[in-house]
């Protein structure tokens, strides 16, 4: 992406107090979770364990554990982060994502159950 | 009255007003790693529009073969292993980065590439597998939104890629810089940020997408 | 073998000598006017030697304040486009009826109404609010420019080359014919499979480029580079309303730039988004388009309504009613405008659950917009109201919006929407809130703050012309379309047959006059004042003609381009009111070098490619689209080996300037 300007940059950061903290320990254990957070739902679904509209929305909760994870470890999400406008951007972008998702779902849904007959709604898996 | 002054903020001196509406000197706060953010977030709902497309489409097969016919777990898993560790070998990067280690920067930095590189990989090893066998794009609207959520995820870990090349060019010429801290941060927002979307892309596609 | 690769077509694509509608008179005498228009500009420039100042001091600029500028002027050009496509609509309805054919074929008509609603919402109206909170907003939180000044100027150069591509479809191929959402089918590629779509396409994809990063750009420098002292509540409600708007932007953005890039590989690669085989679901693209669509009128209105309260507040002397509220409202109106985005397809059949749900969500949105409107009667009520043109337009914005705002409440009725949706009365409140908020906004604004931007105040006689033309013309233009619309006539329709109801359509195109009338006097305003800029009656040397409140009034006119000699330290909403209530004095010495960024050539040039790779597409010019974007992914990357983006104005120079000014206020007490 193009880059930024105000090189104000003395070594420190203006009024930033906060700063990121690489750490190793931070990356084992968001990768060891991850890992774990993703062989689950493919052994769910691989080896059929559940029934299929269950599994669905287990491994749908094991994706946003996962997000979580990755959040807080890799993208070291907290609410201190640039005077807590990070977390409050997530926050806004997830709420609007839920929307954007269920609202186009619920609305798609409607709108396809009421096609005519022969007119396509039929190839989805809104008519039986 | 002759006493104007008095009647202004208390008693203080012209300077001593104008002293406190000024300040001597100012640095305003680095701005690049929250308006980067910003720009993830933005991003973000790029794929939720993609999202709610492959959640609408997808299961318009219009009589082609569907996601449990066409999908290889097994190939998926292997990339999701692939992007993951990319994720952790970045985090190694950011540490030698913070460390001021130029060298193990770069070594981190290959290391992720190359992973990234793998990715692409099998991913355009299955996409000209399936186009090969019939299940391209234009196949069906469960095909086009599958390749377009799919592919703009890979577009971004290419431009990713083509990003972190420029980054280790730029670190060999001018070494850990504040401005290069500073872009390293914003590259490891964003290649993460990629293994994030790609843990919705292999549940809600791939997993639910061979599921009845 | 019967395939060769055929070089010309590699080269060349569609593009042809065809491309050029010489059989089409308007356009040739269109293109006659710009190519003399064009001339006679080169010829300025060159005579009076401005070329080299045109690109060190504009084109390259990364001034916050030259570029909204250049964004002011970018949205007068294009309102003359956009409103010659709006004369022309008006003139073949007065005429069109019977066997009158009028003397725009559908095709031509067709084109006409999707630029005009392309050109003003993008083109016109975009680039005057951006270019409104490009100016004002780090003046009016004591900074000295936006927080990432090269992307600022590179997001106003993709704006304009995403106008150049619109421009160029007059005269280069065809403009879409779809309405200015362009739904699919019919901008799919079997029902378009000329280039009017795609131009379409990619003028918006590389202009929604440079509204995105704007916005990026907007939030961090509200966030970070406010003034020392300035918590979230004391900053200006422009500001504010700035915050939400760009928040908006972001948020919404990329979702158009998701559906667009749908329909061009639909339109390209023959995918199955909205196509009515293999699976495709057109209804989906509205469906999506509109969850973008409506938070755009917001990104729209609500700059206007934060200008609203800068001038209310100023032109009564008194500090606004209800600041928490406002603030809240606006943070509600940002949010809620995520939740009725449905109501623009009433009709399109998802029944009555979900039809209700978004007719209630969008009734309640208009309760925050309200309890705005009260703020501003209660801030001018017991006010000492100075009926300056700022003023004036917001007074004619409190009566014209509040009516359109009404008819919009009409319209939240799905039922009611039944008989309305897409007839001449929803066309109607449109324009009624469009231009009753937004374009009475950005006069308001205009007005306000151009004294502040040149150093001298617009004229107030052709202000005033121009005002009630516009105030009056537009009730003229558009109480027909009410009526006609509850009538059942339908919007974009080009010819009918009732001879009976002419005479409405005849009195909208005296109103449309009115309206060119107003235009015109604008225009003649900025000439007048121009013209007698020095003159006692216009110049301001002060820095502050309307007895201001807030910072921005505390630089001279122009400011300098540091804006600040040192940050101001904020104590009190309306920082500049209690400044000068307590007696505050401009520092006069012990200035210090102040860090600035340098100019850019890279933001022009990489609009430039991007506009190349537009065009090279649209034509299926395949050679171009390579070599072009192969040249600007490499200039990007070559921009970002340059790290030496900065320089110190001096504190003699510093010293010197506000010198000059101390002199200057003091030559004129």
């Amino acid at each position: 992406m193009s880059d930024h300007h105000n090189e104000h940059d003395h070594g420190h950061h203006g009024h930033d107090s906060y700063q990121i903290h690489y750490s190793g320990k931070d990356y084992a254990i968001g990768f060891a979770l991850s890992l774990i957070l993703t062989a689950i739902p493919f052994w769910l679904v691989m080896g059929n364990v559940l029934a299929p509209e269950t599994t669905r929305w287990v491994i749908l909760g094991f994706a946003a554990v996962q997000l979580v994870v990755q959040m807080i470890y890799f993208l070291h999400l907290n609410s201190k982060a640039e005077g807590g406008w990070n977390m409050m951007a997530l926050i806004l972008t997830l709420v609007l994502l839920v929307i954007v998702m269920s609202g186009s779902i619920w609305v798609m849904h409607h709108m396809n159950t009421n096609m005519m007959p022969g007119m396509g709604a039929e190839n989805t898996s809104d008519m039986t | 009255m002759s006493d104007i002054k008095a009647t202004m903020t208390g008693g203080m001196t012209p300077a001593e007003v104008t002293a406190r509406y000024m300040a001597r000197e100012h640095h305003p706060e680095q701005g690049t790693l929250l308006g980067f953010w910003l720009y993830l977030m933005s991003d973000c709902l790029l794929f939720a529009s993609l999202f709610a497309a492959y959640a609408v489409l997808g299961r318009n097969y219009a009589g082609g073969p569907t996601g449990a016919e066409l999908f290889e777990l097994p190939l998926i898993a292997l990339n999701t292993g692939f992007l993951l560790v990319s994720s952790i070998t970045f985090g190694m990067a950011m540490i030698s980065a913070q460390a001021k280690n130029v060298g193990k920067t770069k070594l981190w930095l290959v290391v992720t590439g190359l992973l990234g590189v793998a990715f692409l990989s099998l991913e355009i090893y299955e996409f000209q597998h399936l186009i090969h066998l019939g299940a391209g794009p234009q196949r069906s609207g469960f095909l086009t939104a599958f390749f377009s959520l799919v592919g703009t995820h890979g577009l971004h870990v290419l431009f990713g890629i083509v990003w972190l090349v420029t980054l280790f060019v730029q670190l060999s010429k001018h070494g850990m810089t504040p401005e290069n801290f500073r872009r390293l941060a914003c590259l490891s927002l964003f290649w993460h940020f990629l293994d994030l979307v790609w843990i919705f892309v292999f549940t809600f596609v791939y997993l639910m997408g061979v599921l009845p | 073998m019967q395939d060769t690769f055929d070089l010309t077509k590699f080269i060349f694509g569609r593009l042809g000598w065809d491309a050029i509608p010489f059989h089409e008179p308007i356009l040739l005498a269109t293109f006659a006017g710009v190519i003399v228009g064009g001339i006679a500009l080169v010829g300025i420039l060159t005579y009076f030697r401005l070329w080299g100042s045109l690109w060190k001091d504009w084109i390259t600029s990364i001034d916050h304040k030259k570029i909204g500028i250049m964004y002011m002027i970018l949205g007068l050009v294009m309102l003359l486009r956009g409103f010659a496509d709006a004369l022309m609509m008006r003139t073949q309805q007065a005429l069109a009826f019977g066997d009158n054919a009028g003397f725009l074929p559908p095709h031509h008509y067709d084109q006409v109404f999707t630029a005009h609603g392309v050109i003003m919402i993008f083109f016109v109206a975009m680039p005057f609010v951006t270019g409104l909170m490009n100016y004002v907003v780090p003046l009016q939180i004591g900074a000295r420019d936006v927080a990432f000044p090269f992307l600022n100027n590179f997001s106003f150069w993709m704006t304009t080359m995403g106008a150049v591509l619109i421009m160029a479809s007059l005269f280069v191929g065809e403009f879409a014919r779809t309405g200015w959402l362009a739904y699919p089918p019919l901008s799919g590629i079997l029902a378009s499979p000329g280039v009017g779509v795609d131009y379409y396409i990619w003028s918006l994809q590389i202009a929604g480029v440079g509204t995105l990063l704007s916005g990026v750009n907007l939030i961090v420098t509200i966030i970070k580079m406010r003034a020392p002292g300035m918590g979230l509540m004391k900053m200006p409600v422009f500001v504010w309303t700035s915050l939400c708007t760009n928040i908006l932007i972001v948020v919404t953005f990329p979702i158009l730039t998701a559906v667009l890039a749908m329909l061009g590989m639909d339109r390209l690669f023959d995918t199955a988004f909205f196509t009515n085989d293999r699976g495709g679901n057109a209804m989906m693209y509205v469906n999506l388009i509109w969850i973008w669509g409506h938070p755009e009128v917001y990104i729209l209105i609500l700059p206007a309504f934060g200008i609203f309260s800068e001038v209310v507040s100023t032109f009564c002397g008194k500090r606004l009613f209800g600041y928490t509220s406002m603030v809240y409202a606006t943070c509600v109106i940002m949010v809620l405008s995520y939740l009725v985005w449905l109501h623009h397809f009433f009709t399109m059949g998802s029944g009555a659950s979900v039809n209700a749900f978004f007719g209630i969500t969008t009734m309640i949105i208009s309760i925050p917009t309200g309890a705005k409107l009260f703020n501003w009667l209660f801030t001018m009520y017991r006010g000492q109201i100075r009926f300056e043109l700022p003023m004036m337009w917001t007074i004619s914005f409190m009566l014209t919006f509040t009516i359109g705002g009404m008819t919009g409440v009409m319209l939240a009725i799905p039922a009611a929407d039944f008989v309305l949706h897409n007839s001449l009365f929803l066309i109607a409140h449109f324009h009624n809130v469009i231009i009753g908020g937004v374009v009475f906004g950005i006069f308001a604004g205009l007005n306000y703050w151009f004294p502040k931007a040149f150093g001298y105040k617009l004229d107030k006689f052709w202000g005033t012309v121009s005002f009630w033309l516009w105030s009056i013309g537009f009730w003229v233009a558009f109480t027909p379309p009410y009526i006609l619309g509850f009538m059942g006539y339908t919007r974009r329709v080009s010819h009918f047959d009732d001879m009976s109801v002419q005479w409405l359509f005849q009195i909208s195109f005296l109103g449309t006059l009115m309206i060119a009338g107003g235009i015109g006097a604008l225009l003649m305003q900025l000439y007048v004042s121009f013209r007698d800029r020095n003159t006692a009656r216009l110049r301001d040397f002060t820095g502050d003609p309307w007895d201001g409140r807030t910072l921005e009034w505390s630089t001279s006119s122009p400011p300098p381009d540091y804006n600040f000699a040192f940050t101001p330290v904020v104590h009190d909403n309306d920082t500049f009111a209690d400044m000068k209530k307590n007696g505050y004095q401009r520092p006069l010495a012990d200035f210090v070098a102040i860090h600035m960024p340098k100019n850019t050539w890279a933001g022009f040039v990489i609009s430039a490619l991007a506009c190349a790779v537009g065009f090279a597409i649209i034509w299926h010019m395949w050679a171009l689209v390579i070599g072009a974007f192969i040249v600007l992914l490499g200039t990007i990357i070559a921009h970002t080996f340059n790290y030496k983006r900065d320089f110190y104005i001096p504190a003699e120079e510093v010293l010197k300037t506000e010198t000059a000014r101390t002199r200057m206020l003091e030559s004129h007490v």
